[in-house]
């Protein structure tokens, strides 16, 4: 039996007047990674950025329907927009570490919540770093600049980062996209390891990216959820025809 | 040769020229500045007071005044202007009230300086009973640089990357600790070479510190807020319109836009090696 951990109902989202997300229902379940793929403009950045409150920022955003984040209503109008967003942890697609040294990147979101004391900080860091596996490279040098780090160990520290506030689920928007094949694999076998304890969403243009790493896997085109499945039946035996062409190639 | 060629070469002449043109007014002003002011330039000329009715002697309470005066109206202006265009990058609302501050800004930035030392005098001096004062002086340049830190800051907090405020309000920060943690450290360099710049502009100012702070001549260096003070800029127009034994105050009021020169080039260079430093160590 799987535990759901995101599931949404009746979600529509419009940017003015233009209509983004249709009736989108969702399932995200515990401790799985779920790919959502789709041709550019389907929709799918928007639907991760709903599960943080992360398009809040846009003016004129408009929202309906119902996001679940375990027992919580998110959009309910008592939610606390910050208590969510340090539980639901986020990778963007370009690495973007804070100007700041590799220590302070990954203490941020522990330090703004004023939880921590000095030395269960530095335990904090030393276990995210460790579980995003950037420990070894950058243990001996804690204090010097994120900016120094190379394109693939940035983005292994936002996910460190992230991993710091412990969060319930991990939103990756196509976190691959700006890095080298090497880091691209290190980044997707770290996923297969990070599902033992969190959940995962990740948006993906690389559809064997979202073969290789995911357990279930969401289509979406034209801002409508086409098809939602374990991999292996959407990749194998697709209910929709639009499924079947955008896996095949013939559009994207 | 073909015409293009031609065309090109003669352009390039032009250039040349006017380039020539330029530099050379620089020289020929720091050469005739020098060749005016360096009979008094001396150690003992920055750490002297004047003597025998200005004809001798330093210029060390004008150093000091225009030192007290700049330090002052920075102090109060950077606060001020860096609050303000937080709150015109971060907080702004409606639309049109924000182009209304802006367009005030604006105005502000391009009206001529003696505008201000009329607007010191009414309302610091008079209204405020501040009198001709360091405080009122102060405040009069204070205003004066105000805009060129709001745009500069507005500038500086506009370049920081939105991944950035991005990233620390997706990982559970409030607006105002990004603004505080994130926004204004990335920005601060930027501010701070703003800040700076306008240093220079304020500490060479003359008609704002005309009717509110400055003096021809004191016998003292300001003890407090409520003296007059003496001013580089003023010193020099002092003694140009009003000295009485021009042969030997001419050279003096040379010699002392030599030092505001300096500081203010000196200010600059400052500036200068703070953005070197930015851009070298900027990666993103």
């Amino acid at each position: 039996m799987v535990n759901t951990r995101i599931s949404t109902s009746g979600l529509n989202l419009w940017f003015g007047k233009n209509h983004v997300l249709q009736d989108v229902n969702l399932s995200v379940h515990e401790k799985k990674v779920t790919a959502m793929i789709g041709p550019s403009g389907c929709g799918k950045s928007t639907l991760l950025r709903c599960f943080n409150r992360m398009n809040d920022l846009i003016p004129e955003t408009r929202i309906e329907g119902t996001i679940m984040l375990g027992e919580q209503d998110i959009y309910a109008p008592k939610a606390d927009v910050t208590r969510i967003r340090a539980k639901v942890g986020m990778v963007f697609q370009k690495p973007n570490p804070f100007p700041k040294s590799i220590f302070n990147n990954v203490a941020y979101g522990l330090v703004i919540q004023g939880k921590y004391s000095k030395c269960d900080l530095h335990g904090r860091v030393e276990e995210s770093l460790k579980a995003a596996w950037l420990w070894d490279e950058v243990k001996d040098r804690l204090h010097s600049s994120a900016m120094s780090l190379s394109g693939g160990q940035q983005q292994r520290l936002c996910i460190a980062r992230a991993l710091a506030n412990s969060p319930e689920v991990l939103l990756l928007d196509e976190p691959t996209s700006a890095l080298d094949p090497q880091s691209t694999a290190k980044i997707e076998e770290l996923c297969l390891e990070l599902k033992k304890s969190v959940s995962i969403l990740i948006v993906t243009h690389n559809i064997a990216q979202a073969g290789r790493i995911s357990d279930y896997t969401a289509f979406m085109y034209l801002g409508q959820m086409v098809e939602f499945g374990k991999t292996d039946q959407v990749f194998t035996v697709p209910n929709d025809k639009r499924t079947e062409e955008y896996l095949t190639g013939v559009f994207g | 040769m073909n015409r293009r060629k031609l065309q090109n070469y003669l352009g390039l002449g032009v250039l040349g020229l006017f380039l020539f043109i330029t530099f050379a007014f620089l020289i020929i002003f720091l050469v005739r500045m020098f060749y005016m002011g360096s009979s008094v330039l001396s150690l003992e000329f920055v750490t002297t007071n004047p003597r025998n009715a200005m004809t001798e002697g330093g210029i060390f309470p004008a150093v000091v005044g225009t030192f007290w005066l700049t330090t002052l109206a920075i102090l109060v202006a950077t606060p001020m202007g860096v609050l303000t265009a937080v709150y015109l990058t971060s907080y702004g609302r409606p639309m049109w009230f924000v182009r209304l501050v802006k367009i005030a800004i604006n105005t502000l930035a391009g009206t001529p300086s003696i505008i201000f030392g009329l607007f010191g005098m009414a309302i610091f001096v008079n209204l405020m009973r501040l009198n001709i004062s360091l405080i009122s002086g102060a405040l009069t340049l204070a205003i004066l640089a105000l805009p060129m830190i709001i745009n500069a800051t507005e500038e500086a907090l506009r370049g920081v990357p939105s991944d950035f405020s991005e990233a620390s309000l997706a990982l559970g920060a409030t607006k105002r600790q990004t603004i505080l943690r994130v926004m204004i450290p990335t920005a601060l360099p930027n501010i701070l070479t703003g800040t700076i710049i306008s240093i220079g502009r304020i500490a060479g100012e003359t008609a704002p510190i005309m009717f509110t702070a400055a003096t021809f001549y004191s016998r003292r260096l300001p003890e407090s807020l409520s003296d007059e003070v003496m001013a580089l800029p003023y010193h020099i127009y002092a003694l140009m319109t009003e000295g009485t034994h021009s042969a030997s105050q001419v050279p003096i009021a040379y010699g002392t836009a030599l030092i505001l020169l300096l500081m203010v080039l000196s200010i600059s260079g400052v500036a200068v090696f703070i953005r070197f430093n930015i851009r070298r160590n900027r990666k993103w």
